[in-house]
């Protein structure tokens, strides 16, 4: 337990190293997930587009 | 054979089924190396003798500092390739690359500031080493407001590319501004030819860091590629054949 304070501590500098820690997760989590949540969408529309076309040549 | 592997990669549906396949390893490497460097360079390094934990900070800062720089590097070679050979995935890995190299910039900048405030006494200061990395940030953002501002996507690529290589100039300055003018900024402990003056225990999760930041580079620049290149072929029939599969 000790050591895991000393760890959290960080020597004193706790707020600094952790900040950007925290910040560089949050912009790496999101470079990631902002593209696959597009994918999603994008799959949803190509598919609505390729309905339509079948149901468009069939009639 | 390497020139046939240049031209299958120039094609949507290859590069789109290779990129698919290779996408799980990469994620699987990139979180290793992650976890290795993180658990290295917070735990196992020992403190700075100077900075004390503060240090710490170098492993996002440096790489993220490295990757914003390889990142403008991949645009401009990528331009070039767009401009000379119009080949689509170019323009496409060019485009693609700019968010994930602003962000790269952007955190460079930010951690950057975080650290300077114990080490320095000042968020910010005007010398050579921050003021050109920031320019390379407008660079970024210069290079998504044009392509977003031309609707003929193939001719705002051409556009982009020509601004990514003209940008070029940006990238010895960044590097070279610690030498070069008197600054703030230490100099280079690693990227220099005698010895890295640093302790190979904190080096190592360095290195692992900055490799786990290409390969992050890769993974997003690839799930970008791929949802860019898939809307802009959505009438082919490759993609069509693709959604009947099931998939």
């Amino acid at each position: 337990m000790d050591a895991f304070n000393t760890f959290i501590h960080m020597g004193g500098y706790a707020s600094y190293v952790w900040s950007s820690y925290a910040i560089a997760l949050l912009a790496y989590g999101l470079s990631i997930v902002l593209p696959l949540i597009e994918k999603r969408r994008m799959e949803k529309r190509i598919r609505g587009i390729i309905q339509n076309e079948q149901s468009a040549t069939s009639e | 054979m390497i020139m046939r592997f240049i031209y299958q990669l120039g094609s949507p549906p290859y590069f789109y089924a290779l990129s698919g396949r290779l996408l799980p390893w990469l994620t699987g490497i990139c979180l290793i190396l992650f976890a290795t460097g993180l658990y290295g360079g917070l735990v196992l390094a020992p403190a700075d003798y100077q900075q004390g934990d503060s240090f710490r900070i170098i492993y996002i800062h440096v790489p993220a500092a490295w990757m914003s720089m390889f990142v403008y590097m991949v645009m401009a070679f990528s331009g070039a390739m767009a401009l000379i050979w119009r080949i689509k995935i170019a323009e496409i890995i060019l485009i693609n690359s700019a968010h994930i190299g602003a962000v790269f910039t952007f955190l460079a900048l930010v951690t950057g500031s975080i650290w300077g405030k114990p080490m320095w006494g000042t968020w910010w200061v005007w010398d050579a080493r921050l003021t050109s990395e920031l320019l390379l940030l407008f660079l970024y953002l210069g290079v998504l407001a044009l392509y977003s501002a031309i609707d003929d996507k193939r001719k705002a690529a051409r556009a982009v590319a020509i601004l990514a290589l003209v940008g070029v100039v940006n990238i010895p300055i960044i590097h070279y501004s610690v030498e070069w003018w008197s600054t703030l900024h230490q100099g280079p402990t690693i990227t220099k030819f005698d010895a890295p003056s640093i302790d190979t225990r904190m080096l190592i999760p360095l290195l692992l860091m900055a490799v786990a930041h290409k390969f992050l580079y890769a993974i997003v620049v690839l799930l970008r590629a791929r949802n860019d290149l898939l809307w802009r072929e959505r009438r082919s029939q490759w993609v069509a054949n693709l959604f009947k599969g099931g998939s």
